[in-house]
């Protein structure tokens, strides 16, 4: 979880990810932020993110982040 | 009279369009009389076979080109899911170290199959559509090269709609890829999703978890759904018959012979195009989201009020949405979620930072989304030229935002002040202007010198009444326009502050209801622009 939050922070400071739950819905993450979140991510922790994925739901918090990183981890 | 010419209708013969006598009081009368008299479980058949009997009035022996479409998609899409299966089994009796080897194996398999499947819909689609285009490009290119060579232009039919039910196929096919659908084994099921006919012709483009399920589960028909679709078709109606054909003179005098006229009449006709498009495009989709909800069924939305968008990139959320949302899915994402441009976006990252970096790679898959979103208007350089302009607008806004809002910051500028916002809005509304007199111009070239002649012989003294009656428009057209424009912004400014009039509508007493609808019927009978003197535009969308 940590590294995830470094990860974050590293692409968009400012933002108190541990309390944070609308990062996608409340526009704090843009577009381009979403870009580079994915391509760190799949590197950092050895998976593939796939379209279906790529919902809201998976990126509004780090606990959502974090859930799918271990399911997609798991499913691997 | 044939029938076929009967229910294309008068001036319309050889187009389709929704606004015809016969439509709406021949076929849809027919539909709905036929859907209502049968039992619960055929008429979801009704409405299949209305929609193939659709097809084949306006477009002949060519359905035969949409059951293929349609038998192709099932077989790809039961195939794509056979290997799906075949994957989980593979996976629950393997050991957990061999389980991502075999899951990319069959996603390779997954991925040719979705590959070959597409490019034989879109194969088709850039053989019939674009052909000659191209191999009159090829033409050109050998000539200038010196070389004799000459290649023969192919004529191919064009089935209407094909860019319409192909791109709907593709997205299909994309979703049963990516397991965000399961393929549909029942034939009829899919071929009603593939041709329901009010949206064949002109869209919106669907996705199949949006439309396939209602379609099949319909119902019978309800009063409220009868007089909200019909309410919707009127409305539609009068955009198009007292807006977009009362303009047509003018803009089809001046974007013919442009080299009559003065900045100040090209920049009016401009103006008028731009306005004519959006009342005949979105007056379209009224009248098919109309005809759905008769029948029960909610279409997506195309449009959402796109003349109040604050930039270029909130415009293409608002207008021909659909459209929009198909590149977005299955061009933009497949493109930046690319292995290479994934290690782009992450070397780019760490040179040129947070901003930059991902744009780079964005801004590649941007160029490819509007490459395509020209190209798909239309075999023609001035289409492409179109796309490219507005990639370039919304490449600039991408790549400005970081200074813009520090100007804002320094300068003290809320963003959200209403005369800030009105600035945004209105250059939004002048660079679409621009845009559109290229989309509408006699190829780029005119385009081009449209363009000059509107900013270096700009004067507003051509703007007189003498050179505009010569354009088969006067004040009283102008004044029916204004008023008419002035009652869609008033319904459009409600819609935009969450207040559905048509539902506030039905809460009214029932004279009220009705008195509206009669009310709209004879607003259209006596201002619409039809009989001697007018040529109704043709349905615009649907030649692309």
């Amino acid at each position: 979880m940590d590294k995830l939050i470094e990860i974050l922070e590293d692409i968009q400071p400012d933002i108190d990810y541990s309390t944070c739950e609308d990062l996608i819905d409340g526009h704090r993450l843009d577009s381009l932020s979403i870009l580079s979140l994915i391509a760190e991510l799949e590197d950092e922790f050895d998976i593939t993110i796939p379209a279906v994925e790529i919902i809201p739901a998976n990126f509004n918090s780090a606990k959502a982040m974090w859930s799918m990183i271990g399911r997609l981890q798991e499913e691997d | 009279m044939t029938l076929s010419s009967l229910l294309l209708g008068g001036s319309y013969v050889g187009m389709t369009s929704f606004f015809t006598v016969a439509f709406l009081m021949v076929f849809l009368p027919a539909c709905i009389l036929l859907y209502t008299l049968m039992p619960g479980r055929a008429k979801k058949y009704v409405l299949l076979g209305a929609s193939y009997g659709f097809y084949w009035l306006i477009s002949g022996k060519l359905v035969v080109c949409l059951f293929l479409s349609t038998l192709s998609v099932h077989y790809f899409g039961l195939w794509l899911d056979r290997i799906h299966r075949q994957r989980d089994e593979a996976v629950r009796a393997a050991e957990k170290p061999e389980r991502k080897a075999i899951k990319h194996a069959y996603l390779l398999r997954s991925r040719y199959v979705l590959l070959f499947a597409a490019l034989l819909h879109i194969g088709t689609l850039l053989t019939l559509k674009y052909g000659s285009f191209f191999i009159r490009n090829v033409n050109f290119l050998l000539e200038h090269m010196g070389l004799s060579l000459h290649l023969a232009i192919p004529k191919y039919l064009l089935p209407i709609g094909i860019s319409f039910f192909t791109m709907q196929a593709v997205s299909y096919l994309f979703d049963v890829y990516r397991e965000t659908i399961k393929p549909d084994e029942n034939l009829f099921r899919l071929g009603l999703f593939m041709s329901f006919f009010p949206q064949i012709v002109e869209g919106p483009i669907c996705r199949y978890s949006q439309t396939a399920e209602q379609l099949w589960n319909v119902k019978g028909i309800t009063f409220s759904n009868l007089t909200l679709g019909l309410q919707r078709i009127l409305f539609g109606m009068m955009k198009k018959l007292v807006v977009a054909d009362r303009l047509n003179p003018l803009v089809e005098t001046v974007f013919t012979g442009y080299q009559h006229y003065q900045g100040g009449i090209i920049a009016l006709s401009a103006v008028c195009y731009t306005v004519q498009l959006y009342m005949d495009f979105s007056g379209s989709m009224d009248a098919v989201m109309g005809t759905a909800q008769i029948f029960g069924i909610t279409m997506p939305e195309n449009f959402a009020r796109p003349f109040f968008s604050k930039t270029i990139s909130e415009f293409w959320k608002r207008w021909h949405i659909t459209l929009g949302a198909w590149f977005k899915d299955y061009i933009f994402y497949p493109v930046t979620m690319s292995k290479p441009m994934k290690n782009l976006t992450s070397a780019a990252r760490k040179k040129i930072g947070n901003h930059f970096g991902p744009l780079l790679a964005g801004s590649v898959a941007l160029f490819c989304v509007w490459f395509c979103n020209g190209l798909w208007h239309g075999a023609a350089w001035s289409y492409i030229f179109y796309g490219m302009y507005h990639f370039t607008l919304i490449l600039a806004g991408n790549v400005i935002a970081p200074c813009v809002q520090w100007t804002n910051k320094k300068l003290h500028i809320n963003p959200e002040w209403f005369g800030y916002r009105l600035f945004q809005i209105l250059r939004s509304c002048i660079l679409v202007v621009i845009g559109e007199l290229f989309f509408r111009a006699e190829g780029l070239r005119n385009g081009l010198a449209m363009f000059r002649r509107m900013v270096t012989d700009f004067r507003f003294s051509s703007l007189n009444q003498e050179l505009l009656d010569g354009l088969g428009v006067d004040t009283q057209d102008f004044i029916i326009v204004g008023i008419t424009l002035l009652i869609v912004l008033l319904i459009s400014i409600l819609n935009e502050k969450g207040i559905q009039v048509r539902a506030a509508l039905q809460k009214r007493h029932v004279v009220v209801r009705w008195a509206v609808l009669y009310g709209l019927i004879l607003y259209i009978v006596i201002f619409g622009a039809y009989g001697p003197g007018y040529i109704p535009v043709d349905p615009i969308y649907a030649n692309f």
